[in-house]
């Protein structure tokens, strides 16, 4: 096994959050002890609903937000204090794609010149270098120079997405967040940035941390996926596994709840209760309060991701094998 | 809510004291009272004894010291002119200047806000393209020039109505007009977009798909969302009442306290011209405050503690 | 016995260019159909259009009828009756979709008041009544609150029970759980479902999620461009999609169990609605689209006692599917 290009040692990030225009501020734990390890060319599916804290943990991968505590490692160093001129080379390294292509391009310049953008800011070779870097960056995104020309406006969701990933790899990054990248596109649109996305990450061994509330496409372009829940890691395993035998409560609940052609809804997992809400965090395990298989104990202690055979870990006190940790 | 008050009404002192500031120090810096009052041709003595006696020689942040001392006390200071109190000369100007504001600001909400309403019901329609071309004039006319342009029509050409003065209800007319179309058309255009927006929101459509007809739809869902932001604007006229009338008032004749202010600040007599900043500030501030608390009366997302989450 | 809702040559357009193009659809009593579609399909403007809904520079053609009765173009009071007291509807926005200054109870009453014949007390009961049925805990304090107070999944319930004050024969759902999260989502199609079981409505599931609609209705309707391509029971869609389009959709979703498969994306963008290509709209995507594509827009006909199809490759595409899966 190649050694891992990104390690996340217990990174933990709380945000001071004030309930409402008179209310007391309150601490937030977005993401609370989050490690991880991606190997190089390979993907990490990161999944949950919202408030999971799977957004937050890309960007403090990407060093777009400090931890407040742990670490993250990037090509065996650690990250660089941002502004420093080693900084902008490890940045360089790294990239990020949002959900929103629109919003991540600037509406009143033609594609190519905002493609051409990282290169200028780096100082990556010629300008007449640069120009064919921006032709070949637009077929590899399968796209023409005539798209280039055009402003975003007059690109379609799923055009304007490709420039942004064009965007992303002109400095020939090795790493890629992608946070939620095809949530907002059509199914058949979809189709093709995964597997555009798919290809290109052969084409250029490129290592990815994609997060995605969609199970279907994490598991189509994942390798390891991981499952947050309120700011913690519940469970994690190679892909194909994790979603054919969930261990977690929470992973079998969200397995159960993904709909699919030609299955109908009898015997499903419906959990009660609301979405979790990370300003009033439950004691022990999360989870258990919404958890139709919690005991006593649940609600004391939090559970410690545990190996339970193959590579799968998992944070539960009901699995065979997971082990304790003491009450956070 | 205490704590949301509090907050703003410290913001409002904090404002007050920092307009008043400003002026002080423009004030002083821009001209000397001395000279303006007693002419260029007076002897240096005299100039040097007025002087002395409205403390002008000390240093500016003695006089800034001693100005805001005198306040504490509730002293606004006297005319340099006639030695009057600064605060009984402005509050006699007070009712002839609400006399042209207050029936302006009834006639700007009675015309603004149903015409905005309307257009934007009838969004597309002539009647909005003919309200928004009225309102777009409304306002890029300066208000100098409409006041020049009814005089013009009103009084010259069809001898109607006076040009200026204050003798008769009908002296007022033509200022209360000229006061009144500007802020209506304001008003139309800011109601008008307040209103689509709100009809464009996916509850109006809830509504509809409920089976609420148009007109309830509009009157209990559309109009107290679309209210919260014509407050703003409306909260803006009040602050007006007092000191909105500068330029109508100059046009007219009119003595308000408009008209005083002009004088005074020609004249260099710095305590009315900071009296009367000091009531505009604050009539700013109060209506500001209103705002606010209006806005919590209308909008319960405001009221009540925060979001579910 | 008349069907509760048929929809024929229903065709819908904004300053000239067309967005509905003339879609037929009907709808027995009880009965539970999906459409699918991506964005810009037509898939809520058919029913928002049906209902008078729509904005009124929109420009409505063809015929609604509910139970026999023609409603398009009918008279404001006459729809005011029908929306919401026979056929009412939920949207997919939670956080805007009710009226953020007024309280729950209002809303709710609202409602009732304008359908049911109930006075005073029993108005404000059967407002309780219904959240309890939606499942909003501690109902009676509820009602007094206000929709910021409630998270997105506890909207779309009270939407729901708002949908259920005029006691309707026919429930539209548009894209009822597209903004909620997975386990929310679970929560809010089971309860569709259970009121539609108890109550004997009828509803019709508007998503671009195809598994959504596998799982909840009985029919499903996949639309393109402003018609209707493909209409068939729901596990025969799934199974044996006919349409090239339909097919598309099916093998653009990533399987969640089974091997994985490169996906089979459709390619290209859908067609700009001022600019429809002559003849079958999907042609120019389509990968068995042959020159008489071009000539005439198919019309949805028979292929089966309860399936249709709008496709002149019809047969072409159905062999290439079972060749793919002979492989």
């Amino acid at each position: 096994m190649s050694p891992p290009l990104v390690e996340v040692s217990a990174v933990s990030r709380s945000y001071a959050m004030r309930s409402g225009m008179f209310g007391r501020s309150t601490a937030v734990h977005a993401v609370d002890g989050v490690s991880l390890t991606i190997a190089k060319g390979e993907t990490l599916g990161l999944v949950g609903e919202s408030g999971s804290g799977k957004s937050t943990t890309g960007r403090i991968v990407l060093g777009l937000e400090p931890p407040d505590g742990g670490e993250v490692r990037f090509q065996g160093k650690p990250m660089a204090a941002p502004g420093t001129a080693a900084w902008r080379a490890q940045r360089a390294r790294m990239q990020m794609i949002f959900q929103d292509p629109l919003g991540a391009l600037d509406r009143r310049l033609p594609v190519a010149t905002q493609i051409r953008e990282p290169l200028d800011i780096h100082g990556l070779g010629t300008p007449a270098e640069r120009e064919d870097r921006v032709r070949e960056l637009l077929r590899a995104v399968e796209l023409t120079p005539a798209h280039g020309a055009r402003y975003p406006g007059a690109l379609s969701g799923g055009q304007r997405q490709r420039i942004v990933l064009a965007r992303a790899l002109a400095t020939k990054p090795n790493f890629l967040v992608c946070d939620e990248p095809v949530s907002a596109l059509d199914v058949s649109i979809q189709a093709q940035v995964v597997n555009l996305l798919a290809d290109l990450q052969a084409q250029l061994s490129l290592t990815l941390l994609f997060i995605s509330h969609d199970l279907r496409v994490v598991r189509q372009i994942s390798t390891v996926v991981a499952v947050m829940y309120l700011g913690r890691i519940v469970e994690i395993g190679s892909a194909d596994d994790l979603f054919a035998r969930p261990e977690h409560p929470y992973t079998q609940a969200l397995v159960s709840a993904s709909p699919a052609p030609g299955r109908r809804s009898a015997g499903r997992i419906v959990l009660s209760g609301d979405p979790p809400n990370p300003a009033a965090r439950p004691s022990g395990c999360a989870f258990h309060p919404r958890c139709p298989r919690a005991i006593a104990r649940c609600a004391s202690e939090v559970p410690a991701l545990a190996a339970v055979g193959g590579n799968r870990q998992v944070a539960c006190h009901l699995v065979a094998g997971a082990a304790t940790r003491d009450a956070a | 809510m205490g704590r949301y008050f509090a907050i703003r009404i410290g913001r409002a002192a904090l404002t007050i004291v920092l307009v008043v500031t400003f002026a002080f120090v423009v004030l002083r810096l821009s001209g000397d009272p001395a000279l303006m009052i007693l002419g260029p041709e007076a002897p240096p003595e005299v100039l040097a004894a007025f002087r002395k006696a409205w403390g002008l020689d000390d240093p500016i942040w003695f006089q800034y010291l001693d100005y805001f001392g005198a306040i504490a006390k509730g002293e606004l200071g006297r005319s340099m002119r006639d030695g009057r109190p600064a605060i009984e000369l402005v509050l006699e100007r007070i009712p002839a200047t609400l006399a042209l504001t207050l029936p302006a600001f009834f006639f700007k909400v009675a015309l603004g806000v149903p015409a905005g309403i309307y257009a934007a019901l009838h969004r597309g329609s002539a009647i909005d393209r003919a309200v928004m071309m009225t309102a777009v004039a409304g306002f890029t006319v300066p208000s100098f020039v409409l006041a020049l342009l009814l005089v013009l029509v009103f009084a010259v050409q069809l001898g109607w109505l006076p040009s200026g003065g204050q003798d008769s209800w009908r002296h007022a007319i033509l200022p209360i007009a000229t006061l009144s179309l500007g802020g209506a058309a304001v008003l139309a255009r800011f109601t008008r977009s307040a209103m689509l927006e709100v009809l464009g929101q996916p509850y109006i459509r809830t509504a509809s798909a409920k089976g609420v007809p148009w007109r309830r739809v509009v009157t209990s869902h559309a109009l107290p969302n679309a209210a919260i932001p014509t407050v703003t604007i409306l909260g803006f006229m009040v602050g007006t009442l007092i000191a909105g009338a500068v330029v109508v008032e100059s046009v007219f004749a009119w003595p308000g306290v408009g008209r005083l202010l002009v004088v005074a600040v020609a004249n260099r007599d710095l305590a009315v011209v900071q009296c009367i900043l000091l009531l505009v500030a604050m009539t700013m501030v109060t209506s500001n405050l209103i705002v606010d608390f209006v806005y919590g009366f209308l909008d319960p997302r405001l009221r009540t503690k925060g979001a579910h989450a | 016995m008349p069907q509760l809702v048929s929809i024929a040559g229903l065709s819908v357009a904004f300053g000239g260019v067309p967005v509905l193009r003339g879609v037929d659809l009907a709808l027995e009593k009880g009965e539970a159909l999906g459409l699918v579609g991506e964005s810009g399909s037509g898939k809520s403007v058919t029913w928002l259009g049906a209902l008078g809904l729509l904005p009124r520079h929109a420009q409505v053609s063809g015929s609604v009828r509910l139970e026999g009765r023609e409603i398009l173009g009918a008279s404001a009071a006459e729809l005011d009756r029908v929306r919401g007291g026979r056929i009412a509807m939920i949207f997919q926005d939670p956080a805007s979709a009710l009226n953020p200054v007024l309280t729950i109870r209002k809303q709710l009453c609202e409602a009732l008041a304008l359908h049911r014949d109930l006075q005073g007390n029993g108005v404000k009961a059967e407002a309780r009544r219904l959240l309890d049925l939606v499942g909003i805990p501690d109902a009676g304090r509820r009602l007094e609150a206000y929709p910021h107070e409630f998270s997105g999944g506890q909207i779309q319930r009270i939407m729901i029970a708002m949908a259920l004050a005029g006691n309707p024969d026919l429930l539209i759902a548009d894209e009822p759980t597209t903004a909620l999260d997975a386990t929310i989502q679970a929560q809010i199609l089971e309860l569709l479902s259970t009121v539609r079981r108890e109550l004997g409505m009828a509803m019709v599931l508007i998503s671009h999620d195809l598994g959504v609609v596998a799982e909840n209705c009985d029919r499903v309707a996949v639309m393109y461009a402003g018609r209707i391509v493909e209409q068939a029971p729901s596990n025969q869609l799934f199974a044996d999609p006919v349409h090239p389009y339909a097919q598309g959709l099916i093998g653009a979703l990533p399987p969640l169990d089974g091997p994985r498969r490169r996906l089979t994306a459709i390619p290209g963008t859908v067609p700009d609605p001022a600019h429809m290509p002559d003849g079958c709209a999907f042609a120019p995507r389509c990968t068995l689209a042959a020159e008489p594509c071009g000539l005439a827009a198919p019309s949805l006909a028979p292929i089966a006692d309860d399936r249709s199809v709008a496709c002149i490759r019809a047969e072409a595409s159905r062999r290439a599917l079972l060749g793919v899966a002979a492989e």
